[in-house]
């Protein structure tokens, strides 16, 4: 069994200083530019990435991690029929609310540790049933979201949504619910099997009981999520070893306390940010840094983008609903129908309802399933407006500047020569070699640019960033 | 109690498709979130589809990447056709730990009530359970104790495994998909099986009914498939048809060759999507269905209400009897039977489907005349805890109930109901008396003809218990 008391003595000891992050030094281009807007927000808006290439990676990075503003930016949320949406009430407008925000805020990065978050503490409607509740819980973890983990984990562990998720409210001294207390080990702050047995799970699951709430008898709804120390058990618990009455601040200081919480949590806060692993020597250092800032997420984050690794690194699949936002940035679109709430599901990420309690699997984004989803929401977000009419439109058959066109639709991604390549061959397929009558040299272009531009999209390299 | 059955009405499963994929996607292994974790069993194989007309479904198939040459594969599929009519096992996953004790109630135990006052079912509530008669079949189990009775269920009244005991899903479901208690196990137990035994080109030999592959299907060197339900593939681009759009799905390819010839892993991945996407749109091209054909109402007896578990079942018996080169089968149920909380409202509905369609589905092979060809393992990755909680539901336990269904099985228990008094462990959970690692051994060389000792670790010392007549 692993988190024997030997084991935790070995290494229980104060981490020594193995020396600060590494900084990234190379070019620091439109490309790097183009990534860090990907991967730390939902893409570039047309030109963005060479503006920002402009400042420099240092302060394109503090640009993300400390936005002078909030503000949402562009039109307001509306229904294919005008109509507001109704993020609490009606099903699917919750996804639109938070599209919105990754499409039209200031601080993306804001944005995106709240996506970050919200599958690490992956809550689904499905189980809490409450719009209201689970947009609370997202304003929860948005305003703590470059924080510190210990205020994070505290408020997520009374967030009435995650109470209800992982059936915490209702855990009592006579009957204690283990499901939180796994789950807090297991996936927030561990990692399975990782430093604790199943009777910290047992004992854990005792500390933390005492919370309640009660319903609105006109509504049905659950109200007034609160602890009641009655119904906490205020008896010994033997938790890592440490004797004592732990409640559930106890509880939640053992397991931030334990030594190898920091670990887990600069690994599984890294992944979000790069493909490939932070070295065991990068991994102590974050250790540290994150350790001896009292547990704050913004240094941290701060040197995770500002790494060698981030910028010179592998290629990430983009997350399903990150590209969907950034589709709508780069063509200047909005939220203006409700199919992109039911587009994320076919695509494989629908906000709010994740798969399970450890969230969404970043390693299977891409399957035969999913790339069709992609490629058909491209014919959507494209739609009948922005496609180009073979009756009206003139194209010049000319592969080279069709290919241009396609990718500048899109607001100009970085896509490479080889699969510019691809694309030119396809056009000239397409648009020349095949039109052999006279109506066909005309419209076939119009034809094959239409296509080029779902095809950009699909392209390897706007898929990946 | 009654705020507390409002808490968990809750579990509104059906209100789309979305959803419901979603709720299907629902523990796919051990999550990887920690450097240097094991992943779940295969990850990183790829995937293509494509439509088999003759059985009107839509397969995935899983394999190592470019080895699935889509014109070797058919040719595969037919020659395996031709010598189909082998046996075949089914394995169906009850997801999320079920608890065994609402489905063979031990209401003849003194202690039943005493752990189960909210729970416990009364006497003569549902049948007797014939075999040990302290035992009483759910209700709504009743189709399963029909099927017992006709000596084609061999009830596990107690199965699992012993030490080091784990009541994460993710773990427990990993070690019951691997066939050991073995973190680090990429395949599963049945995909290594077909790895011992199966052909390199015909993917419907390990057949999940599932939106992605289960974990226990996983092979390291064999293709195995997916199907979800019969469904449409198409693509579609605004304002492109005719010959631009004819060449637009070649570009499929050629785009993502340029990804898959890279070292970049991340593109690589996205390339060999988009190229076997391409491969799958070739093969939809002659298996297509009659456009706008209506979908087939089910065979009597299966559940038309609720989630895919039964169309999905129906799907297997329907592609055996196409003469399908199928082996081994895996489905889950759709419906979740991790009941922390409220568990009669959750519970009830979900295993009312889930017996009705097992037993429609027996039906539905012997109305074909393949009953003998077919035998079913059913099995969750835990049972619950004995003693209740004060939410109305149960906690994750050790030992759960699992069943051998066919015309073939043996019909008699395997392991027994040592009852509440002596049968827990310390952590007070339920003792196993049989190890699923012995089940598995046994359905291999029993049913399957093949020395365990290759497929599942630590064969040699595990015992064997009957699993067919």
């Amino acid at each position: 069994m692993l988190g024997t008391a030997s084991g935790r003595r070995r290494r229980g000891g104060r981490i020594s200083d193995p020396g600060p992050l590494p900084v990234y030094h190379g070019r620091f281009g439109e490309r790097q530019a183009e990534r860090l807007l990907w991967r730390a927000g939902f893409g570039p808006r047309p030109g963005e990435a060479a503006a920002l290439a402009k400042h420099g990676m240092r302060h394109a990075v503090l640009s993300l991690t400390r936005p002078s503003s909030q503000r949402l930016v562009g039109p307001a949320p509306v229904l294919q029929n005008g109509q507001p949406i109704e993020p609490f009430d009606v099903y699917g407008n919750d996804v639109l609310w938070w599209l919105d925000r990754m499409v039209r805020s200031r601080a993306q990065l804001v944005e995106r540790m709240t996506l970050s978050w919200h599958d690490w503490f992956a809550t689904s409607n499905a189980m809490v049933n409450s719009q209201r509740l689970m947009i609370d819980q997202n304003w929860t973890i948005r305003n703590r979201c470059l924080s510190s983990f210990p205020r994070m984990l505290t408020a997520i562990t009374t967030d009435p949504a995650m109470q209800i998720y992982l059936t915490l409210s209702g855990s009592t001294k006579q009957d204690p619910n283990e499901n939180y207390a796994r789950e807090l080990q297991e996936l927030f702050t561990l990692g399975v099997d990782n430093g604790y047995t199943e009777d910290d799970v047992r004992e854990q699951a005792r500390a933390l009981t005492g919370w309640t709430n009660t319903w609105d008898q006109a509504t049905g709804q659950p109200v007034d999520f609160h602890f009641d120390r009655t119904l906490w058990d205020n008896g010994i618990k033997v938790i890592y070893g440490h004797r004592g009455r732990f409640d559930w601040r106890g509880s939640l200081k053992l397991v931030l306390d334990h030594p190898d919480h920091p670990k887990f949590f600069v690994t599984k806060l890294w992944s979000y940010f790069s493909a490939e692993p932070l070295s065991a020597r990068d991994t102590k250092a974050a250790e540290y840094l994150y350790v001896s800032s009292g547990k704050q997420i913004r240094p941290l984050v701060e040197a995770m983008l500002m790494h060698p690794t981030f910028h010179a690194g592998h290629r990430m699949v983009k997350p399903p609903i990150v590209q969907l936002a950034g589709m709508l940035r780069g063509i200047g679109r909005y939220i203006d129908t409700d199919a992109w709430a039911w587009e994320s599901g076919e695509i494989g990420q629908m906000p709010f309802y994740p798969p399970n309690v450890s969230g969404w699997d970043a390693t299977q984004w891409l399957n035969t399933g999913t790339w069709l989803a992609r490629f058909n929401l491209t014919a959507q977000m494209i739609g009948q407006q922005r496609a180009l009419n073979p009756s009206t439109a003139k194209v010049k058959a000319d592969p080279k500047r069709m290919t241009k066109q396609a990718i500048d639709f899109w607001g100009g991604p970085m896509i490479s020569e080889p699969t510019k390549a691809a694309l030119g061959d396809y056009a000239r397929a397409a648009a020349i070699d095949s039109a052999t009558e006279t109506w066909e040299r005309t419209a076939y272009p119009v034809l094959a640019l239409n296509a080029l531009r779902a095809l950009v999209v699909v392209t390897p390299d706007y898929q990946t960033c | 109690m009654s705020d507390k059955l409002r808490a968990c009405a809750c579990q509104d499963f059906n209100r789309t498709e979305l959803l419901r994929r979603g709720v299907a996607q629902a523990g796919k292994g051990l999550p990887a979130i920690e450097a240097g974790m094991p992943l779940p069993a295969g990850t990183g194989l790829s995937r293509r589809k494509f439509m088999l007309s003759s059985a009107g479904l839509l397969l995935s198939v899983y394999g190592a990447g470019r080895l699935l040459d889509p014109a070797a594969l058919d040719a595969g599929i037919a020659d395996a056709a031709t010598t189909a009519g082998g046996k075949v096992l089914v394995s169906i996953y009850l997801q999320g730990g079920i608890d065994s004790m609402s489905v063979l109630c031990p209401v003849g135990d003194p202690l039943y009530t005493t752990y189960r006052q909210v729970l416990a079912l009364p006497e003569g509530a549902g049948p007797v359970f014939t075999e040990d008669t302290q035992l009483q079949w759910h209700p709504l189990a009743a189709p399963l104790a029909q099927l017992h009775a006709e000596g084609k269920v061999s009830a596990l009244p107690t199965i699992g495994y012993t030490d080091p005991m784990n009541q994460s899903h993710f773990t427990s479901r990993h070690y019951y998909e691997v066939g050991a208690l073995d973190a680090n196990l990429a395949t599963g137990w049945l995909g290594r099986y077909l790895d011992a035994v199966g052909t390199p080109d015909n993917p419907l030999q390990g057949l999940c009914l599932d939106y992605s592959l289960q974990p226990s299907l996983a092979t390291a060197r064999v293709p195995v498939a997916t199907i979800d339900l019969p469904t449409d593939y198409s693509f579609w681009a605004e304002g492109v048809y005719g010959t631009p759009q004819e060449l637009m799905y070649g570009a499929f390819s050629s785009i993502g060759e340029v990804g898959a010839r890279t070292g970049d892993p991340g593109m690589k991945q996205s390339g060999e999507a988009a190229i076997m996407s391409n491969t799958l749109r070739q093969q939809l091209l002659q298996f297509a269905p009659a456009p706008n054909a209506a979908t087939p109402a089910l065979p009597a007896g299966y559940p038309t209400a609720g989630d895919d578990f039964p169309a999905r079942l129906a799907a297997v018996a329907k592609m055996l009897a196409a003469g399908l080169p199928i082996n081994i089968v895996t489905v889950s149920t759709e419906s979740v039977f991790d009941t922390h909380e409220n568990q009669v409202a959750s519970f009830t509905s979900g295993l009312g489907e889930a017996m009705q369609s097992i037993y429609a589905f027996q039906r539905d092979l012997e109305a074909r005349g393949l009953a003998d060809r077919v035998l079913t393992v059913v099995w969750s990755e835990f049972g619950r805890r004995p003693q209740e909680n004060a939410s109305a539901g149960t906690d994750h336990g050790a030992a759960g109930c699992g069943f051998v269904i066919g015309e073939n099985a043996a019909g008699t228990m395997i392991g027994e109901w040592q009852g509440l008094a002596k049968g827990l462990d310390p952590l007070g959970n339920l003792t196993e008396t049989a190890d699923y690692r012995s089940l598995y051994c046994s359905v291999l060389e029993q049913w399957l003809g093949h020395d365990a000792a290759q497929i599942i670790p630590g064969a040699s010392s595990l015992p064997r218990v009957t699993v067919v007549k």
